[in-house]
């Protein structure tokens, strides 16, 4: 549902005080995402952001949209059923790197399948940020915390190349420090038909500040990527040198969940008749 | 030898079309005028280990599997074996003689039918069950026309195998008419006319129609034995509807999916079993904290981790009333038989919709899949309670979570201008807004458990919230949940006859539970026996703890009748124990 004007950023914030510590790439994602929402003209009560647990979780709060914060990693088969039960919302998730990759990881590759019209953002700050500092999937090798003194023992995941692996029909790194580019990703991802995954650097300034790392290291995608080619995608999200940012695949032929059930409905109902139904079992 | 009320048990291997002869040959028995009510077990896996399906057939209304075994029908020699002790002494035996040797023939009627041979000669050797089925309906008396229209409806599907099966039913008939001219000395007789209306459906298909009559229209699980069956009937008829079916990629997604939907405005539900429900548990802490309408229907099973999926318990109540963190309000209700699945789940969708809580139906593997014959469903009665919607006022902030006086806070769905709110899973002020202090924690754990006692006070107004029958100034009350009403309706029956005084109670809305009816229920008694498939007497622990000044001041003792093998009760073990209790009374030493 779009307006005939732009809802400013600023009435789309609630008056909740955001509990993110002051420098929390967060910040930088929810204006991001403001920025989309009030670009596209999209109107707020027609939007809903669900949330699971962790910092990400408490996006919700936040902002003047319908909002679900939910319980710790059903970000998605929340926003799951609210896309089908409505599709004329527009659905967003918002995980952290735990939430979404560590105990919501069961749900990944099933979006994907079902290529449900989602927008799934994954703030991605490697590490647990609320419960003060362990090990999260995308923590570097060795890591030390106080949860894994002697280093981590488990290699980090690659969410962007396990998505593209899983068939998801929309595959985007961004980096919360910059906001302009990740506000057009995010508004990509929302207009894309289909279920969309992004990435979201999201440097933790309290427990793990890659700021400086990260800034040494992320390009934007060349130019000349072919963004409908998915082995291209795949070579890209596993360069080491560079991080790159950006849309990695869109499938152009993407066909969303609600329309293929659309699509089956019609094909099989005639008019319903619960009466009908009930004539079937009279004896 | 009975006539008209005959109970009927096939066994054999799994794989062999043991049900399949045992459905339809009920559904003909049904279609002839007659009550039916099944029972069957079976082994998880799809070929191989043992399987019986089981009928009482009478022309009066059947309450239970019954007690003894008067005709049993095997397949094979293991199936023989196993199950000729239950059959009673003079109990008939129909049996394929090819592979089955019965033992101790004197003891019982013996009805040999070479079904395979028959079928081989048709050509169609995977006719034998039909064979068998046709000789069946000749030995126990059934029309074979009914039988014709039973095979044409139910196995009309498979179209180029129809005249093959109906001139297999015929050929075991036939055979059955010729060897066996004279009928046995039990059989069926089936009314003249059928004059009520009556359907014939299992315990999954009233509650899913139960839930399509309530509104559902979103509908998420995750295959588990014996729950499976509801999903696959939603997944044909909800779509129909305009709904939709998800098989989730397991169980905390379905329900979480179920919980998104209904919060974006649908009557959701789910249905699992109890190592399904204990995945769920957390998000329904969600449904009940962020007060979100959800039904989920628990088909008990035995054993707790895998335990015996295809054999039945009631064992999930303790889970269903109290599992997860803190205090989490929910309602719970139980309904007790396939008639009573259509209005209960009625009655679940009205409960969560209004007071915008979780509901969990405890339905049992003897409960949900067997097929009983009920009085044709009243759609026109059927009141439906929507969750109340939010009047908002421009320029006044909604308050998603306002304390109200019954607890209920009026709701807006996703798309209404103004309404925005975050439905919230931490502790909350009135704005859903996070909030952690003393006095909210307080204020809205209040506010939460508010609902149930609002409830309480409402929904036993309800006719069917309560069953209560008997002799009502009977020493003896039994009172029980779930699936035992039938085979407690039977047994008192019997006591009654003998001359035994007994009343009964079965709350079908357990949480909240009726307090007034209950206390009314046990004033006067002596004894309370509380029937259970379970070996903690889980609802006994319950009504103790819960009444325990009435029960020490009136001297009234609970007595707990738990079985847990997997099995449901047989009304001889009820009455058994009204006998065994009534003489307890008796001695001088019992406190008055």
């Amino acid at each position: 549902m779009t307006l005939d004007h732009p809802v400013p950023i600023k009435d789309l914030k609630s008056d909740v005080k955001p509990i993110w510590c002051p420098g929390c790439g967060d910040y930088g994602v929810m204006h991001a995402v403001l920025k989309a929402i009030s670009e596209l003209q999209l109107d707020p009560a027609h939007i809903v952001i669900a949330s699971g647990i962790g910092c990400s979780g408490r996006f919700p709060a936040f902002v003047k949209t319908y909002g679900f914060h939910g319980i710790h990693g059903r970000a998605l088969p929340l926003a799951t059923g609210v896309k089908i039960a409505n599709p004329n919302l527009t659905v967003l998730a918002v995980s952290g790197d735990g939430d979404g990759l560590s105990i919501g990881a069961g749900h990944l590759p099933h979006a994907a399948r079902r290529n449900v019209d989602i927008t799934y953002l994954v703030l991605d700050n490697a590490v647990y940020g609320l419960t003060k500092g362990q090990p999260s999937p995308t923590s570097a090798w060795g890591m030390k915390t106080k949860a894994s003194p002697y280093g981590t023992v488990e290699h980090p995941l690659n969410p962007v190349a396990m998505m593209l692996a899983c068939g998801t029909t929309f595959v985007a790194r961004g980096f919360s420090a910059r906001p302009q580019e990740l506000a057009e990703i995010v508004k990509q991802g929302i207009l894309h038909p289909g279920f969309a995954f992004i990435e979201i650097i999201s440097p933790c300034v309290t427990f793990l500040d890659t700021y400086a790392f990260y800034k040494q290291r992320v390009v934007s995608i060349p130019e000349n990527h072919d963004r409908t080619d998915r082995m291209a995608a795949l070579a890209l999200a596993f360069e080491t040198e560079k991080i790159h940012l950006g849309i990695f695949y869109q499938d152009p032929d993407s066909h969303p969940h609600h329309t293929t059930l659309s699509e089956m409905r019609q094909k099989i109902s005639g008019s319903y008749s619960l009466q009908a139904l009930l004539e079937r079992f009279r004896r | 030898m009975p006539i008209n009320d005959i109970v009927i048990r096939v066994a054999g291997e799994s794989g062999e079309g043991i049900v399949t002869i045992g459905e339809v040959f009920v559904r003909i028995a049904a279609f002839s005028g007659l009550e039916v009510y099944t029972f069957r077990t079976f082994p998880a896996e799809i070929l191989g280990g043992h399987v019986i399906f089981q009928a009482r057939i009478a022309d009066r209304p059947v309450l239970s599997q019954g007690d003894d075994i008067n005709v049993l029908v095997s397949l094979n020699q293991e199936g023989y074996d196993t199950h000729v002790s239950e059959l009673e002494a003079g109990g008939i035996v129909i049996y394929d003689d090819a592979v089955v040797t019965p033992r101790d023939s004197d003891r019982h009627l013996l009805y040999p039918i070479p079904v395979s041979q028959i079928a081989n000669s048709l050509n169609f050797p995977r006719g034998s069950n039909l064979v068998m089925v046709g000789a069946m309906v000749q030995l126990m008396g059934l029309p074979f026309e009914r039988a014709e229209q039973v095979v044409r409806r139910r196995l009309g599907r498979y179209a180029e195998m129809l005249p093959k099966n109906l001139e297999a039913l015929a050929a075991g008939y036939r055979y059955a008419q010729e060897r066996f001219p004279s009928h046995p000395p039990a059989y069926l007789v089936p009314p003249e006319q059928i004059a009520e209306e009556k359907l014939v459906l299992t315990g999954y298909q009233a509650i899913a129609l139960g839930a399509l009559a309530a509104g559902c229209r979103f509908f998420a699980g995750y295959p588990i034995t014996p729950a499976t069956d509801l999903m696959e009937f939603m997944a044909s008829e909800l779509p129909k509807a305009g709904g939709t079916v998800v098989q989730a990629e397991d169980e905390i997604a379905a329900i979480n999916m179920v919980i998104g939907a209904s919060f974006a405005g649908l009557p959701s539900m789910t249905a699992t079993s109890g190592p399904g429900l204990s995945l769920m548990i957390e998000a329904i802490g969600l449904a009940s904290m962020a007060e979100i309408p959800i039904v989920v229907v628990d088909v008990q099973r035995a054993g707790p981790a895998t335990g015996m999926p295809t054999k039945t318990a009631q064992g999930d109540l303790y889970m269903a009333f109290y599992a997860g963190a803190d205090e989490a309000p929910r309602f719970v209700i139980a309904p007790s038989s396939v008639e009573d699945c259509f209005y209960q789940t009625i009655n679940a969708f009205n409960m969560a919709e209004l007071y915008q809580m979780p509901v969990i139906i405890l339905s049992d593997q003897a409960l949900a899949p067997r097929v009983e014959t009920c009085t044709f469903f009243n759609l026109e009665n059927i009141r439906l309670w929507k969750r109340q919607l939010a009047e908002l006022k421009p320029g006044q902030p909604f308050e998603r979570y306002k304390i109200t006086h019954s607890g209920v806070s009026p709701i807006t769905i996703p798309g209404t201008p103004g309404g925005q709110y975050v439905a919230e899973g931490l502790e909350h002020n009135e704005q859903g807004h996070p909030d952690y202090s003393p006095e909210m924690h307080r204020l809205m754990t209040k506010k939460r458990w508010n609902k149930v006692n609002a409830a309480r006070h409402h929904v036993f107004g309800l006719e069917n919230a309560v069953e209560e029958w008997g002799d009502q100034d009977a020493a003896i009350g039994i009172l029980g949940w779930g699936s035992s009403l039938g085979p407690v309706k039977e047994a008192m029956v019997r006591a009654q006859a003998a001359g035994y005084r007994v009343a009964a109670l079965f709350p079908k809305i357990l949480f909240p539970m009726p307090d007034v009816r209950i206390r009314r229920f046990i004033r006067g008694r002596r004894i309370l026996i509380i029937p259970e498939l379970n070996s903690l007497g889980q609802f006994a622990r319950v009504i103790e703890h819960r009444y325990t000044r009435q029960l020490v001041q009136d001297s009234i003792s609970v007595i707990s009748l738990n079985k847990y093998d997997g099995l449901p009760f047989r009304p001889v073990e009820i009455f058994e124990e009204i006998k065994r209790v009534s003489a307890l009374l008796t001695r001088r030493t019992w406190p008055r």
